[in-house]
């Protein structure tokens, strides 16, 4: 079975970009394009591992972050956090919410990414 | 006018903390002090006018001219200086939606192009990759220009936060020589470091002073021409950490010497060796270390090279 990830981001090129690269890796992929949406995938299709922007319509990273982590179903999946707000306050808001790791997208390149990914998952199985 | 804004115009505090600006610059409490001197001068020339002149209408009427006219003065002297301040803070707020609106393209651009260059979807040829390259690196260079002027309009908002750390400044430039290296061999430039033995640590912000001495070392090379030499000195004075990097490059003309930490300025010489740059990091530099409680300089010859020096406090 391949490993489920969600990807919660209104920017369509870069889902399509992740979609392509992480199928390529052998991954599943399930996509929204605002938090909402993206919550209820998460409660619905329980994924290995949700990758999260914060600017996000109709509902933000932060508050879908807390409600994910409120919820039973859904509060031991791993949040990678994909975003460009680059504050001190808003990385140490996020991890406190509960995210497992923070990127900041101007920092890392592709394959820096996929690592990240690619650990997060191999964490999760030991 | 309304109420909330008959208190939000008296809100002084607010109105200078809105601006960003300090208490002897906030054109609304130098409106008061004048104000307050207005009347003074008022009751004092009363005064002296009893004194010397027998009628008292003519005594309240000059009163009364001389206020209002330095009335009328102050007030167009602080409704300038209030729109100059509005226009700065507008400026600032400009660069900074400005700049975090185009991070989102341009990590797209550049995932898109690696995406592209990793062949994961399908082979490309030679001559396709090397126009991804093109659009890699120039994607790299407007990301660049993007980082400094969200540091600037972070600092000119006096939002730039230092995340202190006890750091060893010798293991930050030793990991920044082994980062630079490729550029460094390709320039054909001689890179030397000396740093004395122990060195305690400082306490500042690791990513900003790896941003100082990235702003450096690029400067140093970019500007050494051929069979460079660049030398790097790290050692301990009195209760500071001193970091000099020298290099015999094309130095800074004297005329531009006074200019060399303002923001957006660049010395004419550097434009024939070197078209791209902002003119902004060595202004970063310099409020980096300032807000780190260190200090900054440089000496420098043109044609002969130039040294940049700074200091940071070593922790107790």
């Amino acid at each position: 079975m391949p490993k489920k990830i969600l990807f919660i981001e209104d920017e369509s090129a870069l889902q399509k970009t992740f979609d392509d690269l992480l199928r390529q890796e052998g991954y599943e992929v399930i996509s929204a394009l605002d938090g909402k949406t993206g919550l209820n995938l998460a409660k619905s299709k329980k994924p290995d591992l949700i990758l999260l922007d914060l600017i996000l319509p109709k509902m933000n990273g932060f508050e879908v972050l807390a409600e994910l982590k409120k919820e039973p179903e859904t509060k031991d999946i791993p949040i990678i956090v994909l975003t460009n707000l680059e504050g001190l306050a808003d990385v140490n808001k996020a991890i406190e919410l509960g995210a497992t790791t923070y990127l900041v997208k101007s920092q890392y390149n592709l394959e820096e990414v996929l690592e990240k990914i690619k650990k997060t998952l191999s964490d999760l199985s030991v | 006018m309304n109420k909330k804004k008959f208190f939000e115009e008296i809100n002084i505090l607010g109105q200078c903390r809105r601006l960003n600006l300090s208490l002897w610059q906030c054109p609304s409490f130098l409106f008061l002090i004048m104000g307050i001197i207005i009347i003074t001068s008022d009751i004092f020339t009363y005064f002296i006018g009893s004194h010397y002149i027998s009628d008292p209408l003519l005594v309240a009427l000059i009163v009364l001219i001389l206020s209002t006219v330095l009335l009328i003065i102050s007030f167009f002297i602080t409704q300038s200086f209030e729109k100059l301040a509005e226009a700065a803070r507008m400026k600032t707020e400009f660069i900074n939606i400005v700049s975090h609106q185009l991070h989102s393209p341009l990590s797209n651009l550049r995932w898109a192009a690696e995406l592209l260059m990793s062949g994961r979807l399908g082979s490309i040829e030679e001559k396709q990759s090397e126009y991804l390259k093109i659009i890699k690196e120039n994607v790299q260079r407007m990301r660049e220009l993007v980082s400094d002027l969200v540091i600037v309009s972070r600092l000119e908002s006096a939002n730039l936060v230092l995340n202190k750390n006890e750091i060893f400044l010798s293991d930050l430039v030793n990991q920044l020589i082994e980062e630079f290296r490729p550029l460094i061999k390709a320039a054909n430039i001689e890179i030397n470091f000396t740093s004395e033995k122990n060195l305690p640590r400082v306490l500042a912000d690791p990513l900003q002073i790896k941003l100082v001495i990235e702003n450096l070392l690029e400067n140093a090379i970019n500007y050494t021409k051929e069979k460079g030499k660049i030398v790097i000195l790290l050692e301990k004075r009195g209760e500071n950490l001193y970091f000099e990097i020298s290099d015999n490059g094309v130095g800074i003309p004297k005329k531009d010497q006074k200019f060399i930490f303002q923001k957006f300025f660049r010395s004419e010489n550097v434009l024939k060796y070197q078209t791209q740059g902002t003119g902004l990091g060595l202004y970063i530099c310099k409020a980096i270390i300032e807000k780190s409680n260190g200090k900054i300089g440089f000496k420098s010859e043109e044609n002969k090279g130039s040294t940049f020096w700074f200091t940071l406090p070593i922790v107790r």
